[in-house]
């Protein structure tokens, strides 16, 4: 029997391990695949305060991980395949084996979405790709595609450039929604071209990728855009999907909270990516981290 | 414990993958991608479970470029299969979970 365990082992989930290891509650951090999340596959993080520097995603995470080790969290691999909340001992099912807790901290995040165009799944894997940190250098001296607008979706664009001969920046609007310090990073590489007002009709090749079909929205007209390789960066889906029905969820599936990170089950607590919220950054995520394993640590003194 | 896995280039991948007389493993990894590295101590577990019955090796795409277009992994991770010297299974990118490897090397010992 555990204090907490904390699903997801991202920014949010690695904070409250530091938090609950810190109040010397016994504490699991239960991660699928890399400690981290998110965050750790992105490149440079360059507005974590108190890192003027910059950083890469993998290294602020890393030391996160060890900051909560330090203290005594403890971690696992494994995938959620399901939960039951409806006792006061909560109940983690996961492909290593069943854990009870008092409280806990759902911190699953959220991943990229696919697109849903034809040949996206045909193709993953064989040029379209949803890291540009584990896939960019594949692509040395050849053209490729990035499509979206956000700050992860321009992110990735820069760091293409490392690679690629040429980046196309697919958008559907005529603005970008990144962060301007980013979009000027973007606008002032010469490698980098941003096709305004269009989406991606049909991923095209034969082994590979070879070409995108665009559809510009405004004219309705199409064209084919030669590419060996495309970076889907289309927005985030909540990973809840374990949670079937357990607790309260959006109608996108996001897990909505109080500002204590309580929701609407007693005991169980929410953070970081995967709650409902205006900003999905390391930043918010550690807030809500901390936030959570205080409020879980509250609950715990209060009802056992 | 990471002697367990065999580190193979261009030049060693005929012999020691596809003239393998076990079935083989190979991990296609790289020193940027962080799902790549998380991954390994977990594959390397499975190398030692495996001991004797499935051949796992690793390749470096970052130093084995043209093996690895030839090969056409084109994404991080990448798991093959492979039992006779045909390639039997895939796993990429999301795909590659310790489960879905757990699953394929079953299928190999089968």
């Amino acid at each position: 029997m555990y204090d907490i365990v904390i699903i997801g082992g991202g920014p949010a989930g690695l904070t409250a391990g530091l938090y609950a290891g810190r109040a010397k509650l016994k504490t699991l951090i239960v991660e699928q695949l890399v400690a981290g999340g998110q965050a750790a596959t992105t490149d440079l993080i360059e507005n974590y305060p108190g890192v003027p520097e910059g950083s890469t995603g993998p290294d602020i995470t890393e030391r996160m991980e060890e900051q909560a080790k330090k203290f005594g969290c403890e971690f696992i691999m494994a995938e959620v395949t399901g939960v039951d909340f409806s006792g006061k001992e909560k109940v983690i099912k996961t492909t290593n084996g069943e854990f009870k807790a008092k409280a806990v901290i759902i911190a699953s995040g959220a991943t990229h979405r696919k697109l849903g165009c034809p040949g996206e799944t045909e193709f993953t894997g064989r040029g379209v790709s949803y890291c540009a940190t584990c896939d960019a250098a594949f692509y040395e001296d050849l053209p490729v595609a990035v499509v979206g607008g956000g700050d992860s979706a321009i992110s990735a664009a820069i760091y293409l450039t490392k690679f690629a001969s040429k980046v196309y920046v697919i958008h559907r609007r005529d603005a970008l929604r990144a962060t301007k310090v980013v979009q000027e990073k973007a606008f002032a590489n010469p490698k980098i071209e941003i096709v305004w007002d269009s989406i991606v009709d049909e991923v095209k090749g034969s082994e590979t990728v070879e070409a995108l079909r665009i559809k510009n929205v405004k004219t309705g007209q199409f064209s084919d855009l030669p590419v060996n390789g495309v970076f889907m960066y289309v927005g985030l889906e909540p990973n809840t999907k374990f949670l079937n029905g357990h607790i309260k969820l959006d109608a996108k599936g996001y897990v909505p909270v109080t500002s204590n990170m309580e929701t609407d089950v007693p005991g169980v607590f929410a953070a970081g990516d995967v709650t409902v919220k205006l900003l999905r950054q390391v930043v918010t995520a550690v807030g809500d981290g901390a936030t959570a394993a205080v409020a879980a640590e509250k609950y715990i003194e209060d009802n056992f | 414990m990471s002697e367990l896995m065999i580190e193979v280039s261009r030049d060693t991948y005929e012999q020691e993958v596809i003239q393998s007389d076990l079935p083989v493993l190979v991990d296609f990894w790289g020193p940027r991608c962080a799902p790549c590295l998380a991954l390994m101590p977990e594959v390397e577990k499975l190398a030692q479970e495996y001991q004797g019955k499935v051949k796992f090796c690793k390749v470096n795409s970052k130093d084995n470029r043209r093996l690895v277009v030839e090969l056409k992994v084109m994404a991080l991770p990448t798991f093959l299969f492979y039992k006779g010297g045909e390639v039997v299974g895939k796993l990429v990118g999301a795909e590659a979970t310790k489960e879905n490897i757990v699953a394929k090397l079953q299928e190999l010992v089968a």
